[in-house]
């Protein structure tokens, strides 16, 4: 079942156009990767589909025309981004950071059981609780992040290169706990450097060049395909 | 070119004076023929102060009842200061803008306690319930001014939220001098002066001392009005909010927050905050002008910047410093230096403080290092 679908998605920056017409869908419980190089238009494909970014285009989230709203709306609705650089509010506590991503909820009883789960997900986050969170590591930033993220409830993950600037050990917790969201029905869009990595766990994988989609086929038939050994292990 | 002075750290850890001769040479090295001007400034401007405030004490000049009230005159316009410089730094944490109109937006405020004051007195109320129709007229000078800051940000602000520009602080500069004549125009240039509120004249005696009531109350409700933002921007959702959206609009935008509408309360609040403050301010002043806001402004701002802008309790506190110094300052130590006319001096005092602080401490009392900002 698609949950959301991006159609002929564009967006300009002051005459250059960095998205040029794109169109991808992605399904309940699965997971879809988008790579390319630098520049690509991954960041921006992901900022136009939070509505950070005005674009041209279509976007639809189960069934729903979401085009023209605001990014806090889409957010209330289920799609929620953890943004590139994990951006945290480093002056605010992991607790209040995590609390923040459910700011707009009203359901307290469900907040309070979502609250458990992701410290359940990151049991390294509930022993920083109390501290503030830019005094974390870059890979517990990662995980705060994502549960931040998480707390909004979403149906639909788009996460910004989540295993930049990571340790290996790290990288392959963040991508254990990605499959993990995925098995709990969750449809999650993942933008990554690492591409051998993000496409081995993705039903389906978009190759992005210079703001357009070259090539898409199934995650594995793509790590076999030349041009992306070729772009992406040399 | 202004280094920070004795950054090195020494990999090795030595003696306590070795690591202070270090640092020194470690400084000398480095220093501009600025920064040994501004040495030099530093210390004249520390043997004179220290010099005046000596020669004042020891010639006995004042007596402690007149300290004590100096003291408390400061506490009482530094709490008005305190209470307008939050609406400067709340506004500038969240947009990295100054709001220019915020003086004017109090100053309308105050006008709209005036008239709330005058009808309230002429039902004898003030005689008969002094503290609520106090609360009132703050009521009535609150809403005028949180309703004309949410104008300001709709005007000046809000059309240029995603935009790179300086072009809203020209606005708010605009807005600023609209208030400011629609002000003269409709009240005229004289001062006008808020009803006696006679249950509260004359004096209270601590510790054997006359404290004017006015003042006592304008101290409370300052101190109670900033307990309860402390209470607001920590423990509620609007709060965390304003906190997310002032350190990351965008993160904060993906987490659900609807930025636009946490501005424009913010703006609200400081408004609302601006106008108690004004009410304070014609209390214990007696009287107001459409040119009120102009004067008043600059030294929240200047509180605001010497605490540290975008900071809360820094505002608070750089209120207070700022009335205590103008308030003490004259007594203190231009009148030891033998300056004739030592109080008509005190925004000499009160602005100096404030060039030495942004000099010798650019971020303020407690503002974070500008560099270390959005590392």
């Amino acid at each position: 079942m698609t949950l959301l679908s991006v159609e002929d998605l564009g967006v300009s920056y002051g005459g250059i156009r960095a998205v040029k017409g794109i169109s991808l869908s992605l399904d309940k419980g699965s997971i879809v990767a988008l790579i390319g190089a630098n520049g690509a238009g991954k960041s921006t494909t992901l900022r136009a589909v939070s509505g950070l970014t005005e674009a041209s285009g279509r976007v639809t989230f189960d069934g729903e025309d979401i085009t023209d709203l605001p990014p806090h709306d889409r957010v209330s609705r289920g799609i929620s981004q953890v943004p590139e650089g994990r951006r945290i509010f480093g002056r605010l506590s992991v607790r209040e950071n995590i609390e923040v991503g459910a700011l707009h909820r009203r359901d307290r009883a469900k907040i309070a059981a979502d609250f458990e789960h992701v410290l359940k997900l990151f049991p390294r986050l509930k022993e920083r609780l109390r501290q503030v969170a830019g005094t974390l590591s870059g890979g517990e930033q990662q995980m705060l992040a994502m549960a931040r993220s998480l707390m909004s409830a979403p149906r639909v993950l788009l996460l910004d290169e989540p295993s930049m600037g990571l340790a290996p050990q790290m990288v392959a917790q963040v991508f254990s706990v990605i499959e993990d969201l995925k098995g709990e029905g969750l449809a999650i869009l993942l933008v990554e450097q690492n591409a051998i990595a993000a496409l081995e766990i993705s039903s389906r994988g978009y190759v992005l060049e210079s703001g357009e989609i070259t090539l898409s086929d199934s995650g594995r038939a793509l790590i076999d395909h030349p041009g992306v050994r070729k772009a992406y292990l040399g | 070119m202004a280094e920070e002075i004795g950054a090195a750290a020494a990999t090795i850890v030595p003696s306590l004076p070795t690591r202070l001769r270090q640092r020194w040479a470690d400084w000398y090295r480095r220093a501009t023929w600025v920064d040994l001007f501004l040495a030099v400034v530093r210390i004249v401007i520390l043997v004179a102060v220290c010099a005046g405030v000596l020669n004042t004490l020891v010639s006995q000049r004042y007596s402690a009842t007149e300290w004590f009230s100096f003291i408390a005159f400061g506490l009482t316009i530094g709490g008005i200061y305190a209470l307008i410089a939050l609406g400067y730094t709340m506004v500038y944490g969240i947009l990295r803008m100054i709001n220019f109109a915020h003086g004017d937006v109090m100053a309308a405020g105050t006008f709209a306690g005036y008239f709330a004051a005058t009808v309230i007195d002429r039902h004898g109320l003030i005689d008969s319930a002094p503290l609520a129709a106090l609360v009132g007229t703050m009521i009535a000078a609150a809403a005028c001014s949180a309703l004309l800051s949410l104008f300001v940000e709709r005007i000046a602000y809000r059309p240029f939220l995603h935009v790179r520009s300086l072009a809203p602080l020209i606005c708010a500069i605009g807005v600023s001098f609209v208030i400011e004549y629609s002000l003269r125009g409709f009240f005229g240039t004289g001062n006008r002066a808020y009803p006696d509120w006679r249950p509260f004249e004359g004096s209270i005696d601590i510790a054997g001392v006359g404290v004017p009531k006015l003042q006592l109350l304008s101290i409370t409700a300052a101190i109670v009005l900033m307990l309860a933002l402390h209470v607001v921007v920590n423990h509620t959702r609007l709060g965390k909010a304003m906190r997310a959206v002032s350190e990351d609009r965008d993160a904060a935008a993906l987490c659900g927050i609807d930025v636009g509408k946490v501005i424009t309360l913010t703006f609200v609040l400081g408004g609302a905050l601006a106008g108690v403050a004004g009410v304070l301010y014609a209390l214990v002043f007696k009287q107001i002008a459409a040119f009120t806001g102009f004067f008043l402004g600059i030294k929240g701002f200047g509180a605001a910047v010497l605490g540290g802008i975008g900071n809360v309790p820094g505002a608070m506190i750089g209120g207070f410093v700022l009335g205590l110094v103008e308030s003490t300052g004259p007594a203190l130590f231009l009148d030891g230096l033998g300056i004739a006319a030592p109080f008509q001096l005190r925004d000499v005092v009160a602005f100096s403080m404030l060039v030495m602080v942004l000099v010798f401490r650019p971020q303020g009392l407690l503002g974070e290092r500008l560099a270390a900002k959005r590392a």
